[in-house]
């Protein structure tokens, strides 16, 4: 026991000394995080605004200029182009200098002056060939987002083409907003930030560690050594852990610092998950490691892992949007749990009780991951 | 572990290792004894650096038993690695870490206590003159101080076993004659000790050696013994026109090769030819030679013959 507690602090001590002369990695390990924050903090955005589009005006009457500017003042579009044909308009989407055109037809008055939105006090038609939408959108549907976002003008009141106050019709629902009441995408970001910034580094680390024994040449005189294959595991994980936890803390305090993400109530907790899903990534990490010949296919495999940790866990679209095949596969990446769990404690204030079944996921994947790495490393040349 | 105390550090029967259906180790018997140097003699590829894996622990064979220090491999493997020490064929020490670094890593590694570490470290530092080159970076070492270190690392926990596969092939040779000095005293000091080589001065160094080719034990004994058993006389002829006679006589009956060395050629005559020298200057495919004297062999003769063209 004596002995399997020294050689692991031996392969400790010497994944850090490497670790220390190495500058670029441990550059890396400070730059990442600190980089990567900033520039997705400010970056990634899902409150659209701005959008370019281009106006098509059969009518050039007073209303359809005040018809424009009451659209360019939702601040959900922005218009760059003028054009004469919906031809233009239509090519002018093609070309993608704009992502929609606003076709404001000759008799734009008559429309208005029978549409319900502008609360002329004209009895809504039913008939179909009076009831007419006042103007049209055309818009490159192709970005779902985008398209949403334009939808979204669909049902604009026009009670202010009139100098009227707009129409306060009472909702049908109430809904308030916990949690992110301002609706700020940094607060859902950043946590999410530290899930992928650690599967990324972590994964990266460990998948490389024991190929890069073998690429170096230092795996023979390893195996020949009395060192056990877990111990070797455990020995390689430790320094990986601190790093984790200081990329943890420098996003989350400069996502504290600069985008106002709180810490939330429970930070022993915080703490606690974040630990298991670094130690998870890392005997993630470690089974590729032994399943990969050289680093480069060491760094295949991580990228093969990265992906779905970004684009199925849940940090960039909704995991409930997903088919549900595709849920249980998101399921068996870890940065999956771990977006529950982080956003969990920083903005819902939960604590370990509640999210106890991503907490046990977790456990048993870093128990089962260090079992499967240690049972592959075979001390053996066949 | 009583047999552990006897005489005989290696025993392996029938060992065979297959890779792929290729027998890179082919039916090999070994009786090695303790307190001696013991090499493998062959050129790449003939087997030694696998028949070592396997007397270590590092390849299963495919067929045969092996004892080592009475514990049976790849069974025991794990404890026999305490007593065993291994100095790979390339570096394969940490290139990032000093020289301390590395032998403070190995040492922990065997789990010897902190203060037999230190001053184990500092006895190796100083038998292998490493006590200067403490700080220094392994990666940006010469030849020969890797290979002092790589030494010093197999032995700072003192194994009563040392397995060197091909030691010296990184090293000039004033290093190599240094090194083989080193593993005299340690001899001398009661470590028995197997070495691979291809290199004929070196096997002659060796107190027995077994001759490999193609994954076989084509001799082994002591290079005197294997010199005098031979099966051949050797006799060098001097003269213009080598290249010439060296054609004529490959081929001919009761010669077993012809090899040119420097103004002299090496030929190698069967055994039972009762009198080389005469049977040689009465031979029409001499005609021109200045001088044909019969000399004493050399290991590379005793290779040449057991090997390759040679073996009858």
């Amino acid at each position: 026991m004596m002995r399997s507690l020294s050689r692991i602090s031996a392969i400790f001590l010497k994944e850090l000394s490497q670790l220390r002369r190495d500058r670029m990695t441990f550059g890396m390990v400070i730059m990442i995080p600190l980089i990567q924050l900033i520039l997705f903090g400010y970056a990634i955005n899902t409150n659209i605004r701005d959008i370019p589009v281009a106006v098509v005006d059969h009518s050039q009457t007073g209303l359809s200029r005040i018809l424009i500017q009451m659209v360019e003042a939702t601040r959900v579009v922005r218009v760059t182009e003028r054009l004469t044909s919906i031809e233009e308009a239509e090519t002018a989407i093609k070309a993608a200098r704009v992502r929609a055109a606003f076709i404001l037809p000759a008799d734009l008055s008559q429309r208005v002056a029978r549409s319900p939105a502008a609360n002329l006090g004209t009895p809504p038609s039913t008939d179909e060939e009076t009831s007419r939408p006042v103007a049209q959108w055309i818009v490159d549907g192709s970005d779902t987002m985008i398209a949403g976002a334009i939808k979204s003008l669909r049902n604009m009141p026009l009670a202010e083409l009139n100098r009227q106050a707009p129409n306060r019709s009472t909702p049908t629902f109430e809904v308030a907003l916990f949690f992110n009441p301002e609706q700020r995408t940094a607060i859902n970001i950043v946590p999410g930030l530290v899930g992928i910034i650690l599967t990324m580094t972590m994964i990266m680390f460990t998948s490389a560690a024991i190929v890069r024994e073998r690429e170096r040449g230092n795996m023979e005189m390893l195996i020949n050594t009395p060192v056990r294959p877990i111990e070797l595991m455990i020995g390689k994980i430790i320094p990986y852990i601190f790093i984790g936890l200081v990329q943890t803390v420098i996003i989350l305090g400069l996502g504290h610092l600069l985008f106002n993400v709180p810490f939330g109530a429970r930070i022993a907790d915080l703490f606690v998950g974040t630990l298991l899903f670094i130690g998870a990534s890392l005997s993630l990490g470690l089974v590729l490691s032994t399943i990969a010949q050289s680093q480069l296919q060491a760094t295949q495999m991580t990228v093969f892992v990265l992906l779905p940790s970004i684009l199925l866990s849940g940090f960039m679209f909704p995991y409930e949007g997903m088919p549900v095949i595709a849920q249980y596969i998101a399921e068996a990446f870890p940065a999956t749990h771990f977006m529950r769990m982080i956003r969990g404690f920083v903005l819902r204030d939960a604590g370990l009780m509640e999210l106890h079944r991503d907490v046990l996921w977790m456990c048993g994947f870093f128990v089962l991951g260090m079992i499967v790495a240690a049972f592959r490393f075979k001390k053996r040349l066949d | 572990m009583s047999s552990s105390g006897s005489d005989i550090v290696i025993r392996a029967k029938g060992l065979v290792k297959s890779f792929k259906g290729f027998r890179a180790v082919d039916g090999l018997d070994l009786t090695i004894e303790r307190g001696m140097i013991y090499g493998f003699l062959g050129p790449n590829g003939s087997g030694k650096t696998t028949a070592m894996r396997m007397l270590t622990g590092l390849l299963t064979p495919t067929e045969g038993t092996v004892e080592v220090l009475g514990l049976s491999v790849p069974k025991d493997a794990e404890t026999l690695k305490y007593k065993i020490g291994y100095m790979t064929q390339a570096f394969s020490l940490y290139g990032d870490l000093t020289v301390l670094e590395n032998l403070t890593f190995m040492a922990t590694i065997y789990g010897l206590p902190s203060k037999r570490k230190k001053q184990r470290i500092a006895e190796v530092m100083e038998r292998y003159e490493l006590t200067d080159l403490g700080n220094r970076f392994a990666g940006k070492m010469s030849g020969g101080q890797r290979q002092r270190l790589a030494l010093a690392t197999a032995v700072l926990h003192e194994p009563q076993l040392l397995f060197l596969d091909e030691p010296t092939s990184a090293v000039d040779p004033e290093s190599r004659r240094h090194f083989w000095e080193q593993l005299f005293d340690l001899v001398d000091g009661g470590t028995s000790i197997v070495v691979t080589t291809h290199f004929m001065d070196e096997a002659e160094r060796c107190h027995k050696i077994a001759i490999m080719e193609a994954g076989q034990k084509r001799a082994d004994g002591t290079p005197k013994d294997l010199m005098a058993a031979m099966g051949a006389n050797v006799v060098e002829i001097e003269g213009p026109n080598l290249r010439e006679i060296r054609r004529r006589l490959l081929g001919t009956k009761g010669i077993i090769t012809a090899a040119q060395l420097g103004a002299r050629l090496r030929v190698l005559v069967r055994e039972d030819i009762a009198d080389p020298e005469a049977f040689l200057k009465n031979k029409d495919e001499t005609n021109g030679a200045s001088l044909i004297e019969k000399v004493r062999p050399t290991l590379e003769d005793v290779f040449v013959t057991a090997t390759g063209e040679g073996r009858q």
